[in-house]
């Protein structure tokens, strides 16, 4: 009788493991619904085309901005500067990038000397219209064009004010709105790193 | 006699922080200007930014309408809008200052643009700003350029 009752309970075994390692590949699934690799393939101010599989194994921190912006985007660059500082060692591990969203006028003014005011690490980025067509919409986030008289050239940018982490196989992580401290990203980054 | 030494240390401990805290300060009717602050820029090509704190002491709203400035040529007030995760900086037409209200022009809500530079703002360097307003009539304040890093007012306005 109680070698019966053993058997039994041995044979729930395999079906407890079937059936957890179906809601385990079931939340994976999911997870990879919710995972997104977003692309761009764009050139820096020396003109090389960069794209994302070339930083695998770092977290990359994307900010979408242009450089006639002299209020939210220099904040948001001093923000990052100041994670990029705070993180020591492992910054080596994370590379910040600045897309332009107005990619003519920064390719002509030049990227690198404007960010490298802030820190030396952050890459900037400027294509052209479908390139930087492209890689907003893979990072599911939004720029315009809007004219205006009251701004440089006649024209301005809305564009989408987060930065956004993407991890070292180069899914999404997660965003970080405008304003968050410094602080409070560089201990996000630690716990990731 | 420890009682002088502590208020004497106490002192020196408060001086050199009131010296890199001390603010110009401009007052006329019932407004004060002060904390007026900008970030360096790289050349000339790139609009610099110019932010503020405005107090009004009055009973009266009292509105900012224009900014002027030697170093460009095209001074405009902008609003920083941040709508659904969205950016944009639309013109202000004009900035109110409720009665008895302090309004900061600062990062991510107003500030002034400053476009067709005629100098590139270098650190540690100051330049004159004209703020008109309706009631006040206008107020000249030196202004601070700062790192092109910096994130808040380099001093405290004063209390
Ligand atoms: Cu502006």
């Amino acid at each position: 009788m109680l070698k019966t009752i053993r058997v039994a309970l041995w044979m729930t075994v395999p079906v407890a493991l079937i059936g957890s390692s179906v809601m385990l590949w079931r939340a994976d699934q999911h997870e990879q619904v919710a995972a997104f690799q977003p692309a761009f393939s764009l050139p820096d101010d020396s003109g090389a085309i960069r794209t994302a599989g070339e930083f695998e194994g770092k977290h990359l921190l994307v900010f979408f901005g242009f450089t006639n912006c002299p209020d939210i985007c220099p904040t948001t660059m001093s923000e990052v500067a100041q994670v990029m500082e705070d993180l020591g060692p492992d910054a080596d591990e994370v590379q910040p990038l600045f897309i332009s969203v107005d990619p003519v006028r920064d390719r002509e003014s030049g990227l690198s000397e404007y960010l490298a005011a802030f820190h030396p690490s952050i890459l900037g980025l400027a294509g052209d219209e479908a390139a930087t067509q492209a890689a907003v919409e893979s990072f599911k986030v939004f720029y315009d064009q809007e004219n205006d008289a009251s701004q440089p050239g006649g024209y301005t940018m809305s564009h989408s004010s987060s930065l956004f982490l993407l991890g070292p196989r180069g899914d999404w992580l997660r965003q970080y709105t405008y304003g968050t401290p410094a602080d409070d990203i560089t201990a996000d980054l630690k716990e990731r790193l | 006699m420890l009682k002088l030494i502590a208020a004497t240390l106490g002192m020196a401990a408060v001086l050199p922080a009131m010296a890199h805290a001390e603010c110009a300060e401009v007052s006329q009717g019932d407004l004060s200007i002060s904390a007026a602050w900008s970030r360096a820029t790289i050349g000339t090509a790139r609009p610099a930014v110019f932010y503020v704190t405005i107090q009004n002491n009055g009973s009266t709203e009292d509105r900012l309408i224009g900014i002027e400035t030697p170093v460009a040529g095209m001074p405009m007030l902008h609003e920083t809008v941040l709508s659904d995760g969205v950016a944009s900086m639309p013109h202000a037409d004009q900035i109110s200052i409720a009665a008895g209200e302090t309004v900061s022009l600062a990062p991510g809500s107003y500030h002034g643009m400053l476009m067709d530079l005629n100098e590139a703002l270098t650190e540690g360097e100051s330049f004159p700003m004209t703020l008109q307003f309706q009631n006040a009539g206008t107020l000249t304040i030196d202004t601070d350029v700062v790192s092109i890093r910096e994130r808040e007012a380099p001093c405290a306005p004063a209390p």
